[in-house]
């Protein structure tokens, strides 16, 4: 399709989406699903994005409580986390991310496999909670005396005016030893998980993060931010790190242990892979450790490659480059050999895909190494900078979702404040075109004429669905089946489906192999049965 | 630990461990997918219907719509009345439903809204046009596990809809939490005794529907409700559930207000609930048990002599559900294996009565019998008594890991297998897996 069909296309999509809405939710909805256009500049049409989803239509998004105690703190495998309310909250946040996590000694803590709950009865509803909370406490001291406590709030904890922080501050004092916080992330708060890695950022920014300084040896020590090791994705890229001879001073948070987040202001450099989640981490930690960030993507050998070169190019270190380089020419002919045999198989293909804050940014990379092209992406739970970059941000309306959640201030730290870069350092880095504390967003990248969707919905994935007939497309499990049933793969980038990693040079190998699997499968070609594809077969030599 | 023999004032631990049961609005769900062309609301904040519908959805591999009246924090504290109104627009919209089931969550149950009213003023509003049936089931988990919400929207469904018009030769069947494959075998068995069975929920087909070749909104299937209001005037019901205290049984309703004949049973989980099963259906229809049954029963009992020898004397853990505890000791003692531990998360104050009354007295007075616990003082009983084998759901993994023993997955949820929602359970004409498993994993 030639660039002008492909935008009336989209346009006409558009339309039959708006179509089955009344006009207010139809208003609404016209601002959150844009006709990409890149300008000069980068500059992009502006997007609706982290607004309230409207009662009654059904979302992919999940809750506060979802996106604090499962995405940002769930993957750290030796804080002990207590929900604090009744048990379904708990239950249903247990194991259920496949973050991996891989302890050192067999007898390192590892909390992962449990999920410990207040398990709130109608008593504290009406009486209150807080003992039962202290309780629990002191059953998760007795049990595993643990560095770490984290106490995560549902939804009816702030209405019966539970305060989860007076009760870690008094048992604090009952366990000076351990580090006991709590996070105010009931599930009402903000419009999805958004909110909820907000709320864990700031907490584990103040109660956690420069409390110790040890820096890990190594000439080049780095935190990498929003890499939350689903599938063993961490792995990999640390299997890479190694081979460059970089050491990661902490990961936020796959794979990751409490004592690691305590000196992670000792680093170098913070590299950011989900961008939504962990952003504000990052932009704290520069503001008050004077340490830089930069996006990077580890999903794509390409993306990798070119990671890694960002990094080189960060620390203009002739050694580091020369290794980078050599890893990269050491893993880049295994990666080729894999993608020259399926890319005939899979190129100008299409793949939609509407997942998370940033995933949905980086698999283009992937899809684009195999000759597939995305026509549609939107995430789940974004702000507009992740669609349209952070020059944005200075114009995002606060709603009133938003202000509910704490903005903190963030000064230098009279101590601890180091700036990594000196301005000459600088110049020369913007000058080779680097972006720092800086993100693009993920329009930028796309295509004029595709549709970038925020917080796609049932109703317009069968819109798409029926009107591109993708050859592929990604979401979460609960879209996946609802995808299935049109005839079309469906590829879960929240869990891999248990696959992974697609991280790095082997994750891309492996991503590739699925994608060729699931597009060129035979099973969606048997959904019609014969008698329905040639009636006449059966009229022929059917028995009088 | 809590133990219904030596029930102390607190239990030991305050917090749960590894819960063993799910929250009540689930249960609900589950129900109102069991309902053709209905959709569930729930009232309360978006992150309980997206945990429920991923629950749901990663074990039955079919999607599952939920709505929500999405509380923001303003709502929360205000009431979620105008959030309930749009949220019933909205779906009714999309959907085009006959019926909405509208279940609270603990933070609508936490501020007391008053649903009932809602919907009142909803359908006043709306009077002119016609509006599907809305429904309204309370649902707060802080009181109850997912099986009580189950039972509370089977209750509240039979109250909303079922009259009496005359008497017809149907009989009402209200399963319990089952898996669809097992529905799909009652809807068999009632369909060779010939008698026409309506069930409640019936999601055989919307949770484990085909490939389609055009999208439903709403899966096909489920029991349509102009049928379930003439439950009234159905011949008998049947309940699988013994647990389950009168006030919140659907079947003891209709007997009470219909006078329809209640008969409750095990769950038919082996041969002697089974039979006990086939004998109440001859003796509702007046019909001989149909001979493929019989055919089946026989083999069955082959099978259960071939599988004698590895699972004879065979000490085991089982944990789930109250009444799939019951009907899988029941079922365990049969083939000669040995209960030791029998657990639920649930509490309705009947286990160990009932267990009492199904096992062998030697057994039954020896097991451990846990009410209301969690996968840590499951742990503590299961190292005390030494099962070689575990029996329950996937979230018994980690314990069976643990352990060291292998654990058969049956009921729900059994998510890190293909096909829990294709295990059969129930009956006699496949040999139950369990069995099948347990021999050949021990
Ligand atoms: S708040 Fe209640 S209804 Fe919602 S997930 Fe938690 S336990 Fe379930
Ligand atoms: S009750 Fe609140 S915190 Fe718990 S799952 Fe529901 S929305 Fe999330």
């Amino acid at each position: 399709m030639s660039p002008y069909d492909e935008k009336i296309k989209a346009e006409e999509v558009k339309a039959e989406m708006l179509k089955a809405y009344p006009t207010k939710v139809a208003r609404k909805r016209a601002r959150q699903i844009i006709l990409n256009e890149v300008q000069a500049g980068d500059v992009v049409p502006e997007i609706k994005a982290n607004t309230r989803t409207i009662p009654g239509i059904i979302t992919m998004r999940g809750c506060s409580y979802a996106g604090c105690k499962g995405v940002v703190l769930g993957p750290t495998r030796d804080i002990v986390h207590i929900t604090h309310g009744p048990i379904g909250c708990s239950f249903y946040s247990w194991l259920t991310r496949r973050n991996q996590t891989r302890p050192e000694k067999a007898t390192d803590a590892n909390y992962m496999p449990y999920a410990l709950s207040t398990d709130m009865q109608e008593e504290q509803i009406i009486f209150g909670g807080e003992k039962k909370l202290k309780q629990a406490i002191d059953e998760a001291v007795a049990l595993f005396n643990p560095k770490a406590i984290g106490i995560y709030a549902t939804c009816p904890v702030g209405l019966i005016g539970d305060d989860v922080h007076a009760v870690a501050r008094e048992m604090e004092e009952k366990y000076p030893h351990i580090n006991i916080f709590g996070f105010s992330c009931e599930g009402y708060k903000g419009v999805s998980q958004s909110a909820g890695h907000h709320i864990a950022n700031n907490k584990v920014f103040t109660d956690v993060v420069g409390l110790t300084h040890n820096r890990k040896p190594g000439k080049f020590v780095v935190n990498l931010l929003g890499e939350y090791n689903i599938g063993g994705d961490a792995f990999e890229i640390d299997r890479i790190f190694e081979k460059c001879g970089i050491t990661v001073q902490a990961t936020f948070s796959g794979n990751s242990v409490y004592e690691e987040f305590i000196s992670a202001h000792m680093a170098d450099l913070n590299m950011v892979m989900c961008h939504r989640s962990i952003n504000y981490m990052a932009d704290m930690m520069e503001k008050k450790y004077g340490i830089p960030w930069f996006k990077v993507n580890f999903i794509g050998a390409e993306s990798t490659a070119k990671s890694l070169r960002k990094l080189a190019d960060y620390y203009g270190d002739k050694e580091l480059t020369a290794r980078i380089e050599t890893v990269i020419a050491e893993e880049m002919p295994a990666v080729k050999i894999v993608q020259d045999e399926i890319k005939p198989r899979c190129e100008g293909k299409i793949a939609m895909m509407f997942v998370g804050g940033s995933r949905a940014h980086h698999y283009q990379d992937l899809f684009n190494e195999i000759g597939m092209k995305t026509v549609s992406a939107g995430y789940e739970f974004a702000h507009r900078d992740d669609y349209e970059g952070r020059k944005v941000l200075p114009s995002i309306e606060v709603d009133a979702d938003t202000r509910n959640i704490e903005e903190l201030t963030v000064q230098p730290d009279p101590q601890s404040y180091k700036a990594r870069l000196d301005e000459t350092r600088k110049t020369t880095l913007a000058a080779k075109g680097m972006a720092l504390n800086d993100y693009e967003g993920m329009m930028a990248q796309m295509d004029n004429g595709s549709l970038v969707i925020d917080d796609l919905n049932h109703h317009e994935a069968e819109v798409l669905i029926e009107k591109y007939h993708p050859d592929i497309f990604c979401a979460g499990v609960k879209e996946k089946y609802v995808v299935q049933k049109y005839g079309i793969p469906m590829k879960q980038l929240h869990s891999y489906d248990y696959g992974g990693p697609y991280a790095g040079f082997k994750g891309a190998v492996n991503f590739y192999k699925e994608i060729d699997r699931m597009i060129n499968t035979k099973i969606w070609g048997m959904i019609k049965a014969p008698w329905d594809i040639h009636p006449q077969v059966v009229a022929k030599y059917g028995w009088e | 630990m809590r133990t219904l023999e030596a029930k102390p004032e607190k239990p030991a631990f305050a917090a749960t461990q590894n819960p063993c049961k799910l929250c009540a609005p689930l249960g609900a769900s589950l129900v109102f997918r069991g309902v053709e062309n209905t959709v569930g609301l729930l009232h309360g904040s978006q992150g309980c219907s997206t945990y429920i519908r991923r629950y749901m959805i990663s074990h039955f591999k079919e999607p599952v719509d939920i709505a929500s009246s999405n509380f923001s924090e303003e709502t929360a504290v205000f009431g979620g009345g105008e959030n309930l109104k749009t949220a019933l627009e909205n779906v009714i919209a999309q959907y085009h439903p006959q019926m909405i089931g509208v279940a609270s969550t603990c933070l609508s149950e936490t501020i007391g809204e008053d649903v009932e009213k809602i919907l009142r003023e909803f359908r006043a509003a709306h009077s002119t046009g016609t509006l599907p049936e809305l429904l309204n089931v309370s649902t707060p988990s802080y009181k109850g596990t997912h099986m009580d919400g189950f039972h509370a929207t089977v209750l509240a469904i039979t109250k909303h809809l079922a009259r009496r018009s005359g008497r017809q030769k149907t009989i009402s069947i209200f399963p319990g939490l089952i898996s669809p494959e097992d529905m799909r075998y009652l809807k068999q068995v009632t369909r060779d005794f010939d008698v026409a069975a309506v069930m409640l929920p019936d999601y055989s087909e919307t949770l484990d529907g085909g490939a389609w070749d055009t999208y439903h909104l709403i899966s096909p299937g489920g029991t349509p409700v102009a049928v379930l209001r003439e439950m009234g005037s159905h011949a008998a019901s049947l309940e699988f559930a013994t647990t389950l205290a009168p006030e919140k049984s659907a079947g003891a309703y209709l007997e009470q207000q219909f006078e329809v004949p209640h008969m409750r049973m095990d769950l038919p989980i082996g041969v002697t609930a089974s039979d006990r099963l086939f004998e109440t259906l001859s003796l509702i229809t007046g019909q001989a048990v149909p001979g493929v049954y019989q055919t089946a029963r026989g083999r069955l009992l082959d099978a259960y002599a071939d599988a004698h020898k590895h699972v004879f004397g065979v000490p085991v853990a089982i944990y789930g559900e109250e009444d799939w505890v019951i009907a899988l000791a029941g079922f365990a003692a049969e083939i000669g294996m040995v209960a030791v531990v029998c657990a639920s998360g649930g509490h309705s104050g009947q286990l160990r009565s009932r267990l009492l009354e199904r096992l062998p007295k030697t057994i039954a007075k020896t097991a451990e019998i846990l009410e209301d616990v969690d996968f840590s003082e499951i742990e503590e009983a299961a190292r005390k008594r030494q099962p070689e084998l575990l029996v329950g759901n996937s979230k018994g993994y980690a314990l069976a890991r643990k352990l060291d023993i292998p654990l058969v997955r049956v009921g729900f949820p059994v998510h890190d297998r293909i096909g829990g929602q294709r295990l059969l359970h129930l009956g006699v004409t496949r040999v139950p897996s369990v069995c099948l498993t347990s021999g050949s994993m021990l």
